[in-house]
């Protein structure tokens, strides 16, 4: 099987719950492009196109979690790193669109809860932990990839806890909440790991070439490899 | 993969139908607007569904979409399936035995609900891929006024999908060429470099193109080759599909 679906389907959830939630991601993501515009300059456009194909060209490759489960990679965390959080969120917005029209991957009615927990939750999520641990770890390429793992780690578990809300609120079945919440932060959990990997390593990666185009660092850059906590000892070195 | 020419996706089928001949927007919309009748159809007004099935089958026949095909790509749904049919298993309430299997009822209609909703979502969307190529797409979702950031991104995302997949395989083909075939997982970190300089190698090429798009008077919106939208005649047409499906809903709830 080339493709599976893990994007929540027509039907799982009742009309008032997916009606409620694509409002809810309809004004997020109005609130999103607004913001977003501002920091869309040149550098960002070609980042916020790229970041979209490389989510969606990762999302084709999905990795076996559970006999029968495969996950991909939600891409939110890797968003809100390259192009910060509201550019971020109307990446994912984005591939999520076009995969229920093009690929049929997710319902067109549950493009609102998609969208609320991959996209907005997700992102959110992984922007603030990055935020807070850029603060407090070393400001280096191990704290940047340990930085990246763990966002992405706790984001990707917020987005199918974002899930179970919605399931509580309106399931169409009788399946225990317990037992929901137990699968999907479990299978999630894995999913996590993969996706934290893939961030961590495109992000060093980009980090260590070309720091510039890391949203995440443009206040702080990282200090040179080798010398740590000491930028302006650069020049004496020669060119890079 | 044939991401390239024309941006067409895996799931275009290039057919000369009528369906294929309509402007996108009207087929996003129409589409759409079916799919929404479905899901708020209730579960138990079973001939609907029927005949819901039959409307979007007519239009895949139209659409010359074999039916094997379709069936094929609705595997998508496979997780939901599996999902589906544990429910009468595990549901609670009132229950029937069939074949000396006890079913919960509740279960039974929560299959069904899922199943049937979400397969006839499925297919509606895929008589939209199987019709229209990703940048009609683009076109579609821009003429029905999607913000311009989100067309931007978008135009850029099909194109560096192309780019991507392509820098990628330039990347295989060099590492293999040199020997190299990683593939267990003690040699992780060989693919993990690997996809942060596909990441960058993508990103300057995208650069160089963006920039060179700029010199030459881009502004944030491609330039509009087409003589504008649907006529009121594409549309009507369109949308006889969620048009009919609405009025079998409308007589499932007057009945119900």
């Amino acid at each position: 099987m080339e493709h599976l679906a893990l994007h929540i389907s027509n039907g799982i959830l009742n009309t008032p719950v997916w009606v409620g939630f694509m409002a809810v991601a309809a004004i997020a993501l109005v609130i999103c492009v607004q913001r977003g515009r501002r920091d869309l300059d040149d550098r960002l456009a070609p980042m916020a196109g790229l970041v979209a194909a490389f989510i969606f060209a990762v999302q084709m490759l999905n990795f076996p979690v559970l006999p029968g489960v495969s996950g991909h990679l939600l891409g939110g965390t890797l968003a809100a790193l390259l192009v910060g959080p509201w550019l971020g969120a109307v990446c994912v917005s984005i591939v999520l669109i076009v995969q229920a029209l093009v690929f049929a991957d997710g319902g067109v009615t549950a493009l609102g809860l998609n969208i609320t927990n991959m996209a907005l939750l997700g992102t959110a999520a992984g922007y603030l932990l990055i935020a807070a641990l850029l603060r407090i770890l070393p400001r280096t390429l191990t704290g940047l990839a340990v930085t990246s793992f763990v966002a992405s780690v706790v984001s990707v578990v917020v987005a199918a806890l974002g899930f179970v809300v919605q399931y509580a609120l309106g399931g169409t079945t009788d399946v225990s909440l317990g037992g929901v919440a137990a699968a999907m932060v479990g299978v999630h959990l894995a999913i996590g790991v993969g996706e934290g990997l893939i961030t961590a390593a495109t992000v060093v990666t980009v980090a260590r070439v070309r720091p510039d185009l890391v949203y995440a660092l443009r206040r702080a850059p990282l200090a040179p490899a080798g010398q740590p906590g000491s930028i302006t000892s650069v020049s004496a070195g020669g060119a890079a | 993969m044939s991401m390239g020419a024309g941006h067409a996706h895996p799931l275009y089928l290039d057919r000369a139908s009528p369906i294929h001949r309509l402007p996108p927007e009207v087929k996003i919309v129409a589409s759409v607007a079916y799919t929404v009748v479905v899901v708020i159809t209730s579960r138990d007004a079973f001939w609907a569904f029927g005949c819901y099935a039959l409307l979007i089958l007519g239009v895949a026949a139209l659409a010359r979409i074999p039916p094997g095909w379709l069936a094929s790509r609705a595997l998508i749904e496979v997780p939901f399936v599996v999902f589906a049919l544990l429910l009468p298993l595990v549901g609670g309430g009132e229950r029937v035995t069939w074949l000396g299997l006890s079913l919960s009822v509740e279960g039974l209609l929560g299959a069904w609900n899922i199943l049937i909703k979400g397969t006839l979502g499925v297919v509606s969307s895929l008589v939209l891929a199987a019709t229209t190529p990703a940048r009609d797409l683009i076109i579609g979702l821009d003429r029905l006024r999607c913000p311009a950031v989100i067309i931007q991104i978008a135009t850029f995302m099909l194109r560096y999908t192309a780019v991507l997949v392509d820098e990628a395989r330039r990347m295989r083909i060099a590492r293999l060429s040199r020997g190299y075939n990683p593939r267990f997982l003690w040699q992780a970190r060989a693919l993990a470099a690997g996809v942060g300089s596909l990441f960058l190698r993508s990103y300057e090429r995208g650069e160089r193109v963006y920039l060179a798009m700029l010199s030459r008077g881009y502004t944030g919106r491609m330039p509009r080759l087409d003589t504008g939208g649907a006529s009121a005649a594409q549309w009507a047409s369109a949308l006889t599909l969620p048009v009919a499906a609405a009025l079998v809903a409308a007589t499932a709830l007057l009945q119900g």
